[in-house]
């Protein structure tokens, strides 16, 4: 069976964004969009196409998934360094090229409806298509220079979709900080990458994931300030994971990223550029594994950790819904650092592994139909606060049926493919250390309470003052919504760790009983506890009510146990922590950030004096300065 | 000496050639039909530039004052391409602004002598060639500079470069002259035998050093940059920026790379300092620049910084680095000196406040400095992304993390200026934008030309291939 046609998965979207860019002046909106749609529906079939090639036809051949690398030699840049250019074929990435298409195609289609009379429709297609490409570019890449060039492509694609409401000034800002905090974090990518090439003298994941030769850890014999250079490099490369993937502090640019349109929110910041840095860690975990016994793989779990908790806390504060939903992706994507921070190599050692992609597979359904789903609210009642919004399960039925299904598959209800992802998830933490199964438990409470929290703040409740009647979002943006909520229903069922395993070998998983029962549990108490607080106001909801009847009387006559929850929740986590959690991310971390950039502006602005416009300055500056550059050549270097 | 070892200097004598011919025409071209001294000097650089291409045998002249090869002559075609896009740019403002001042030829012969001097600088196999080939490519600049007459602020930019060029080529020629006191020569294959570490070939290095550093903007000797760039036709800052900084730093990387290959372990140090002081003082005087012109000025201070990462590796891969750099260099520089001069000629418009809400008027020109902008920044796919990543990774080879991450530091700085045009273009209004306008023939052709350039060097690897190759000559 031959994989060939791979190629063509990533120039389809290229062609698309050539032809729309091109002729943009000349193609009609309508048309623009089909177009789009179109190149982007042959590039899903091919991927659905290719997975079934691969993982079924081609299968295992001696019990492992082959990498199939098929490359040619760029650049034979030193005697000993050559570039390649290729594509890489192995688990994950088909999986990745799945995730991508599917969430691309429905982006697509949702943003036909969404974007209806805007005056840059095409020019909006033409960067989704070269967003998608860059996408494709980077899952597929064979090697670190190659993936690094379609990293940033995505960050400069990410920019123009991010800014592309360039009226608005907050947009622009946001595209700005996002392009450059990412491009901050990319330092790290990038000398990562240069002490890689120097030291190993290859750039290509398969020579560098080779587990069996001695070389990586020959490679990492050489030390540097007590750790081996690798890990240096690998936690160098770790921060350019970081910054994409908005694990903290390097978060900062997600949640104003959300002033962008709706859709691509869903497209890059829930379902792929955010999930870029975990493949990144992925792509090089046999790396992470194995040198120094996994100790920049722990830093990664620890970032993670607290990630995801930092997040999950901020998220139950905020009141713009997509704002809420950034936070919670960046919590979501803190569980996938995590799970991959705990795993192990072989075979059920390697659960975490599987684990991260399997939550990275089912999280971009769910939180991709959660996006479009706020995007579906936005449209109708054109605010994005909760405060607006109310009640609208009446006048907004499938919105209201997929946006429960989604908040149920991230609260980790089972059977939705939340719950079966979370729980390896946590599987995986519990048998590594227990510290971290405690907080991806906690965290998976506080998921299921912030998003409750909103679900029933915009479709029950009191409603809001709506000036015209809001009504249910038309075909073009209910079907996507529709066929993502098929997908996180069902997504939790593939057997997946048959598929993906670190040892690509796959392995057999059983639902651990215990902890799965623990951590549904706790998903209920933060779903029981948001219902308390933010569903009550209603008259009474009869239908959900009956569903949960007897512990939600329970705790409604328990008037007084309410009390101690409200003062204890309201009161302490709520103002006490979340706030200040919330407070200190915009006032510190934010601010640091800012803070850098600021001081450069002073400086500049400080030395810019210096510059007088009077030729006898710059003559004594010139002179002065080759006198001292003498002095310090013939007094400080010539022993 | 014969024929065939005169063809060694083809490309001297082909300009010289051209030199002459352009006289004749201004004598014998009538006065109402000297617009087409501009057909005529476009046309014959062409040929020449493509001539050019046609490879050269590798030898030694007047007893090995003059040298050419490979390399070297791979500089020179460099320098040609540069400079045939420049004259595209500017052929328009020329024909518009100079012409019906009777100076168009003027403007030509001086640029031409001026690359006739950085020719034989490159070339050189002596300091006494190398020193008559440094005044030659920098005096007629001077008389470039102050070319608008009428302008006062043009004629202060005159001023300034004469005086801080003439500065600098003292001390250089003193620098040379203490060099020759301890080693008895001045033949770089000579020079290269008896050098020693002494405190008077070190500060004879340091001063030489600082002469051609003048060329290259490097800090401190950057001063005059600015404000000539500001107040000089904005061809001339373009050739400026682009042409006499990439020869000057070819004939650096001669001299460092051979004549001072002893003093590796000194200059390395001060490639270093000068290097992180380059990169950091261009990066920050650009942040706050409002005019164009000074805005390019000091990022092209920057990033001459950042081709000293390269020089410093100081071999085969350092010398293909810096080679790839200065040519990518070239054109997204040319790019955006090229939008610039064509909004200046239509508007007179230099600010970059002025920039605002160009997309929407003028969507091809911002598409256009958008890409160059995007290469100098470093933005991948487009060439500039290489040429550093290439840069970065010499210097990384010499085990430089800190210098390699100080300049990605730089980069990121620098990313933030280079967005605040583009921003100013595409994300801004503006209440005033420039209004539409029509680019004439050439203007067209050299912008297209460095847009292939900047989209394809990259991507292009043999290219590289053929440089790496060549760069062996100094090993």
């Amino acid at each position: 069976m031959n994989l060939n046609h791979i190629i063509l998965i990533p120039l389809i979207p290229l062609a698309v964004f050539l032809i729309l860019g091109i002729f943009y002046n000349k193609i009609k909106p309508a048309v623009s969009g089909y177009v789009g749609v179109l190149g982007l529906l042959t590039a899903t079939g091919l991927a659905f196409y290719s997975a079934y090639n691969y993982f079924i036809v081609i299968g295992k051949t001696e019990g492992v998934y082959q990498t199939i690398v098929e490359k040619t030699v760029w650049m034979n840049f030193t005697d000993s360094l050559r570039i390649d250019m290729g594509i890489l074929i192995d688990p994950i990435s088909v999986m990745m090229l799945i995730v991508v298409s599917v969430i691309s195609l429905m982006v697509h289609i949702y943003s036909r409806g969404y974007m209806k009379g805007d005056p840059g429709y095409t020019k909006y297609f033409a960067f989704l298509s070269l967003f998608t490409f860059s996408m494709y570019g980077l899952v597929l890449a064979t090697n670190l220079f190659q993936i690094y060039i379609f990293w940033e492509l995505v960050g400069v694609s990410s920019y123009l979709l991010i800014g592309y409401y360039y009226t608005k000034e907050s947009a622009v800002a946001a595209a700005k900080k996002a392009f450059v905090v990412t491009r901050f974090a990319d330092l790290g990518f990038l000398i990562g990458i240069l002490i890689i090439g120097y030291y190993t003298g290859t750039y290509d994941f398969e020579t560098l994931n080779n587990p069996e030769g001695t070389s990586i850890l020959n490679w990492a014999s050489t030390s540097f300030m007590g750790l081996s250079v690798l890990t240096w490099a690998l936690l160098l490369i770790f921060i350019g994971g970081a910054g994409k993937s908005a694990m903290f502090p390097l978060h900062i640019w997600l949640p104003d990223a959300m002033e962008g349109p709706t859709p691509v929110s869903a497209l890059i910041h829930a379902a792929t550029m955010v999930v870029a840095g975990v493949y990144l860690v992925a792509r090089l975990f046999p790396m992470y594994y194995f040198i120094e016994d996994g100790f920049a793989l722990n830093i990664v779990a620890f970032v993670g950790a607290f990630t995801a908790l930092f997040a999950a806390v901020i998220a139950i504060t905020q009141t713009d819904i997509k704002r809420v939903l950034a936070f919670s992706t960046m919590s979501q994507l803190g569980y996938m650092m995590l799970a991959l921070g705990v795993s192990g190599y072989e075979g059920h050692e390697g659960l975490g592994y599987m684990a991260s992609m399997f939550h990275l597979f089912t999280h971009a359904m769910f939180k991709a139909l959660l996006f479009l789903c706020a995007g579906s609210v936005i449209h109708a009642i054109h605010s994005n606060f909760l405060k607006d919004m109310g009640g609208l399960r009446k006048y907004m039925p499938i919105t209201n049926i997929t946006f429960l299904i989604a908040a149920l598959a991230i609260a980790g209800v089972p059977p939705l493919a939340g719950f079966w992802s979370k729980d390896e998830i946590l599987v995986a933490a519990f048998e590594h250390n227990t510290f971290l199964y405690v907080i991806g438990l906690f965290v998976a409470g506080l998921t299921a309470f912030y998003i409750f929290r909103i679900y029933f703040g915009i479709f029950w409740g009191k409603e809001g003052n709506y000036k015209d009647k809001p009504n249910e979002s038309p075909g073009s943006l209910t079907a996507p919504l529709l066929i993502l909520a098929f997908f996180s229903i069902v997504g939790g069922f593939i057997p997946f760790s048959e598929f993906i395993s670190a040892d690509k070998a796959g392995f057999e998983t059983h639902v651990n009983y215990p902890l799965a029962a623990i951590a549904v549990f706790a998903g209920l108490i933060g779903i029981a506890l948001s219902w308390m607080f933010y569903k009550k106001e209603n008259e009474l909801a009869d239908k959900f009510a009956n569903g949960f009847g007897a512990f939600y009387t329970w705790a409604y006559h328990k008037f007084y146990f309410d009390e101690l929850y409200l003062f204890v929740t309201k009161r302490i986590l709520f103002n006490g922590i979340a706030k200040t959690a919330a407070r200190f991310d915009k006032k510190y971390v934010d601010g640091t950030m800012v803070g850098i950039g600021n001081q450069t502006l002073n400086t500049s602005e400080k030395i810019k004096g210096i510059q007088s416009g009077k030729v006898q300055d710059y003559a004594f500056a010139f002179i002065a300065g080759a006198v001292v550059l003498a002095i310090i050549c013939i007094y400080l270097w010539t022993n | 000496m014969n024929f065939s070892s005169f063809l060694l200097m083809r490309q001297e004598i082909a300009l010289l050639a051209i030199i002459l011919i352009l006289v004749i025409a201004e004598i014998f071209i009538p006065k109402n039909r000297k617009a087409s001294i501009v057909h005529l000097t476009v046309f014959l650089f062409g040929i020449h530039t493509i001539i050019g291409f046609f490879q050269i045998d590798e030898s030694y002249l007047f007893g090995g004052m003059f040298r050419t090869n490979h390399l070297i002559h791979f500089f020179k075609n460099v320098l040609n391409i540069g400079v045939l896009i420049l004259l595209l740019q500017s052929a328009d403002w020329i024909q518009e602004k100079i012409m019906n001042q009777n100076k168009g030829s003027e403007f030509f012969i001086l640029l031409f002598s001026s690359l006739l001097g950085m020719y034989f600088m490159i070339s050189a196999g002596d300091f006494l060639m190398f020193y008559l080939g440094l005044e030659l490519s920098t005096l007629p600049v001077a008389a470039l500079a102050a070319f608008e007459t009428m302008k006062r602020i043009s004629s202060e930019s005159g001023i300034k470069l004469i005086l801080s060029s003439a500065l600098a080529s003292g001390v250089s020629l003193f620098g040379i002259s203490m060099l020759y006191a301890t080693t008895g020569s001045i033949y770089f294959s000579e020079i290269v035998q008896t050098l020693s570490s002494t405190n008077l070939t070190l500060l004879g290095m340091v001063l030489l050093f600082a002469g051609i550093s003048f060329k290259i903007s490097l800090v401190p000797f950057h001063f005059w940059t600015a404000d000539v760039y500001e107040g000089a036709p904005i061809s001339v800052a373009s050739y400026l920026s682009v042409i006499s900084k990439g020869s000057a730093v070819f004939i650096l990387m001669i001299l460092l790379f051979t004549v001072l290959q002893p003093l590796v372990h000194i200059w390395e140090n001060m490639i270093y300092i000068i290097a992180i002081a380059t990169m950091f003082i261009g990066n920050l005087f650009a942040l706050r620049q409002q005019n164009m012109k000074r805005f390019l000025a000091f990022s092209s201070i920057a990033q001459a910084g950042f081709i000293l990462l390269g020089l410093i590796e100081g071999s085969q891969l350092g010398t293909a680095t810096v080679v790839y750099f200065v040519l990518i260099y070239i054109f997204s520089n040319l790019a955006a000196f090229g939008v610039v001069q064509a909004i200046s000629l239509q508007t007179g418009k230099e600010q970059i406040k002025d920039y605002e809400g160009l997309y929407r008027t003028n969507p091809n020109l911002s598409l256009v400095l958008m890409l160059a902008l995007f290469s100098l920044a470093g933005i991948p796919p487009v060439a500039g992304f290489f040429g550093k990543f290439f840069l970065f990774t010499a210097a990384a080879s010499k085990g430089l993390y800190l210098l390699v991450f100080l300049a990605v530091v730089n980069v990121t700085i620098s990313l933030y200026y280079y967005l605040l045009v583009v921003r100013a273009m595409f994300l801004r209004k503006g209440d005033n934008p420039i209004p539409f306008f029509r680019n004439k023939f050439y203007m067209r052709i050299g912008l297209a030309i460095t847009v292939l350039g900047i989209l394809l060097l990259g991507i292009y690897s043999p290219l590289y291939d053929y440089i790496y190759e060549l760069s062996s000559a100094f090993n």
